[in-house]
């Protein structure tokens, strides 16, 4: 036992750890200040005096007494981004190429866990389960759900980008993009078979649609609950002992020293006796597992699934990737924290600062902005000085 | 083994020449003609398209007899819309190059009704619509275009009113961004103006699961009634998410609310609070004096209650049967033309159909229409027609 634990570097569990909380409140604290501004200078204007006609209170409390519930939902969404962006970035790292078809690989994750739970609620055992019941049933849907989409990663490897490694850096990519289309149909058809309705409902259960309430802020005339949901708290909870897990996996283990070595530089890694090949596999296997237990966590978060669910939060997850610098594990993380931020800060805020002219339906359009300026200025992305440490 | 197979296959050739005989023989006796459906038949507003489209069959299948008996064979060529205006107008290019289509029941969503009937207008094709209810359906003027139900411009003041009889004195309103939920959030908001409500937002969102941003102002503004104009899918997710933050008004919705997958989807969190209504242009099945008898015959044919609108399925297609009765007659027990199954639509007069007795005004519209609101009474998706009736208008369609 003493052996076991002085062979766990303690530093590559704390280290994560430090950097979630770094970039959470980071972001955080930046996004916040410049809405903050913002508000203080628009105050006295038009803008101002609209939002102080319909609430009665002035902007800049208005933007005070909304920003911790911003930030929560920010980093809600955040961690599910960043869990994907890890499977982008991993892929990248080590081959090079942008695996599109790990947005359905989410989507199935998704598609597994929330089956496996609804066949659960017929048979009856969800409703009789005791809430420390509910919470294995969960947990069994998750780990479900991961291991088929890490199953469904390592055979799209296999059949479909293997035997084109050796082609141009396009073939593959187009590949991926094919992949994609068909997985998105072949869910479709599976799940349309019984009923036509292809698309799932995640059961209610359990205590996760419950809140904790931390309090109330008064608000002009109104009052509003500052509290936090159970689920919003399993999900980061759960994409947080992920990012650490696989942190370790990478920084720590045998097996991810191998996965740095083959991404840095293949031929050597296989001089070394590296096995190549069962190196890649493991890669799209771990992409594989983050991404399926991010399909069930996000189903759990908002419900509903489609088998076209995987499409955006597979584009916005790429961008994070890109934005935190593509290949770079702390990036991705960082990206995913930042981009689920932008997105909620912008959708909360945009509708009065713009007087209703553009309101949460253009939150995109904002954050994508904010990718391109980021990009124009920093091609390499926020991290992306670290190219030695790329996984 | 090659022997047994040339000797099966030459027995398949000759089994199926004689089945082509047969063909050939029947088809000289008989007319066939088709009637086609448009409606989503897979996807998640499939609940209330297959049941749309279920209610033409049992229609057809019940109401068929006079046709038959003039020597005609009517088909239904059910399409799939899949709520979707591409696919929509794609099917019809399909529909309209079939010469054997005389008529079209179709659509659920107005977004996709809209231009697909651009397409039947220019070869002619009649079309009755069992459910869109956005104005440009018949204000275009289109002969062939006709509906058996309310408008929105008529839903959404019927909804503003109810907000303002309920006492909401604020109001957010959300909308889908189709033709048919924007069009109805529009109308809901300038009565809510004109009536003196305080309209803290006006909202579109396209977003289909995560609504915390777009919730932030909703509830930094406590608005005492939420209104969203589109279809259930989105709007129960929505109305869940809002209620899961703690907003305890009261949710109203439209006709495309209306569907036991809301209850399914949001369950308890719409019985909360202030309670969830919607309105509609398709009462239950049940509120129609003529519909006992279609309730138990869809019961008995497909296991399963009839959702909204079936009933209305079944009566489009009704009207569409009874059309092509009366211009073949005109014609003399030839095959009717389209023009003339589209001219013969128009002029029914006093048509009985179970959900109501139908004439056609000079642009399609049915010359009464009727409005309800409903409550949702029980988080159980089983018990949906159980919601009951708060009230009920019949209004005629605004002049124009």
């Amino acid at each position: 036992m003493n052996r076991f634990l002085q062979s766990i570097n303690a530093r590559e569990l704390i280290r994560p750890l430090g950097q979630m909380v770094v970039f959470s409140l980071g972001s955080a604290i930046v996004l916040s200040s410049l809405v903050l501004t913002l508000a203080l200078g628009l105050d006295q204007t038009a803008v101002g005096l609209a939002l102080q006609d319909k609430y009665n209170v002035s902007l800049y409390t208005y933007t005070l007494v909304n920003l911790p519930q911003v930030v929560i939902d920010g980093l809600t969404i955040g961690f599910v981004y960043a869990a994907i962006a890890l499977g982008y970035t991993m892929v990248y790292g080590v081959l090079e190429f942008i695996n599109f078809a790990h947005s359905e690989i989410f989507a199935v994750g998704a598609f597994v866990g929330v089956e496996i739970l609804i066949a659960l609620d017929h048979s009856g055992l969800l409703r009789s389960a005791s809430l420390g019941m509910s919470y294995v049933l969960l947990t069994f849907a998750i780990i479900s759900g991961m291991v088929a989409a890490g199953a469904l990663a390592v055979t799209v490897e296999r059949v479909a980008y293997r035997p084109l490694r050796g082609a141009s850096r396009l073939v593959p990519l187009i590949s991926a993009i094919g992949v994609s289309f068909l997985l998105q149909d072949l869910i479709r058809l599976v799940e349309g078979l019984t009923t036509g309705d292809f698309n799932r409902i995640f059961p209610s259960f359990g205590n996760f649609d419950q809140r904790l309430n931390f309090g109330k802020l008064a608000l002009g005339e109104t009052t509003i609950n500052l509290g936090i949901s159970i689920k919003s708290i399993i999900v980061i909870v759960a994409a947080m002992l992920m990012l650490m897990g696989l942190n370790y996996l990478v920084n720590a283990t045998r097996i991810g020293k191998a996965i740095r070595a083959v991404a840095q530089d293949r031929p050597t890694a296989s001089l070394m006796g590296i096995n190549v090949n069962r190196i890649i596999s493991i890669t799209f296997l771990v992409g594989g597992l983050l991404g399926g237990a991010a399909g069930v966590l996000y189903a759990l978060k908002f419900t509903r699934i489609d088998p076209f669910v995987g499409f955006f939060p597979g584009l916005k997850a790429f961008a994070a990737a890109v934005l935190g610098g593509i290949g770079n594990l702390t990036g991705a993380l960082l990206g995913g924290i930042v981009l689920g931020m932008l997105e909620t800060f912008a959708g909360s805020y945009m509708g009065v600062f713009t007087m209703g002219a553009a309101g949460s339906e253009y939150k995109d359009i904002f954050a994508f902005s904010i990718l391109i300026l980021v990009l124009i200025f920093r091609p390499q992305g926020l991290m992306g000085e670290n190219v030695g440490q790329k996984a | 083994m090659f022997k047994h197979m040339s000797k099966a296959f030459s027995l398949f050739v000759a089994a199926s020449m004689t089945v082509a005989a047969c063909g050939l023989a029947s088809a000289a006796d008989t007319k066939a003609i088709k009637v086609a459906t448009q409606s989503p038949l897979s996807g998640d507003q499939s609940v209330v398209g297959v049941d749309m489209k279920r209610g033409a069959e049992l229609a057809l299948e019940q109401l068929g007899k006079p046709l038959a008996d003039m020597g005609f064979k009517v088909e239904l060529a059910p399409f799939d819309d899949q709520a979707n205006p591409d696919t929509g107008v794609a099917n019809a290019k399909r529909i309209v190059s079939d010469p054997a289509i005389l008529a079209i029941m179709g659509h659920y969503n107005s977004g996709v009704q809209i231009p697909s009937s651009e397409v039947y207008h220019t070869s002619g094709l009649a079309n009755v619509s069992p459910a869109n209810t956005n104005p440009k359906v018949t204000t275009r003027g289109y002969l062939e275009i006709n509906r058996i139900v309310g408008r929105d411009d008529v839903q959404g003041v019927v909804g503003a009113d109810f907000a303002l009889s309920l006492g909401a004195k604020t109001v957010f309103v959300l909308h889908d961004k189709t033709a048919y939920g924007q069009g109805i959030a529009e109308f809901f908001k300038k009565r809510a103006d004109e009536i003196g409500m305080k309209v803290l937002g006006f909202e579109g969102t396209e977003e289909k699961a995560n609504f915390d941003a777009l919730l932030s102002p909703i509830l930094a503004g406590n608005p005492d009634l939420v209104y969203f104009g589109g279809m259930y899918s989105q709007a129960a997710v929505l109305f869940k998410q809002a209620r899961e933050r703690g907003y305890a008004g009261t949710f109203l919705s439209d006709d495309g609310f209306d569907s036991s997958d809301a209850s399914k989807i949001a369950g308890q969190t719409l019985i909360d609070g202030g309670g969830t209504y919607y309105s509609t242009v398709s009462g239950p099945a049940s509120v129609y004096a003529g519909t006992a008898k279609f309730i138990a015959d869809f019961k008995a044919k497909y296991n399963s209650d009839p959702q909204p609108f079936a009933a209305q399925g079944y009566d489009s297609m009704a009207i569409i049967l009874k059309a092509i009765e009366n211009a073949a007659k005109a014609g003399g027990g030839a095959t009717p033309t389209r023009a003339a199954v589209a001219k013969a639509v128009r002029e029914l007069k006093d048509f009985p159909g179970i959900t109501g007795t139908f004439t056609f005004n000079q642009i399609g519209d049915p010359t009464v229409a009727k409005y309800f609101v409903l409550k949702v009474n029980s988080a159980d998706p089983a018990k949906w027609s159980d919601n009951s009736i708060v009230k009920t208008l019949d209004i005629a369609p605004p002049q124009q």
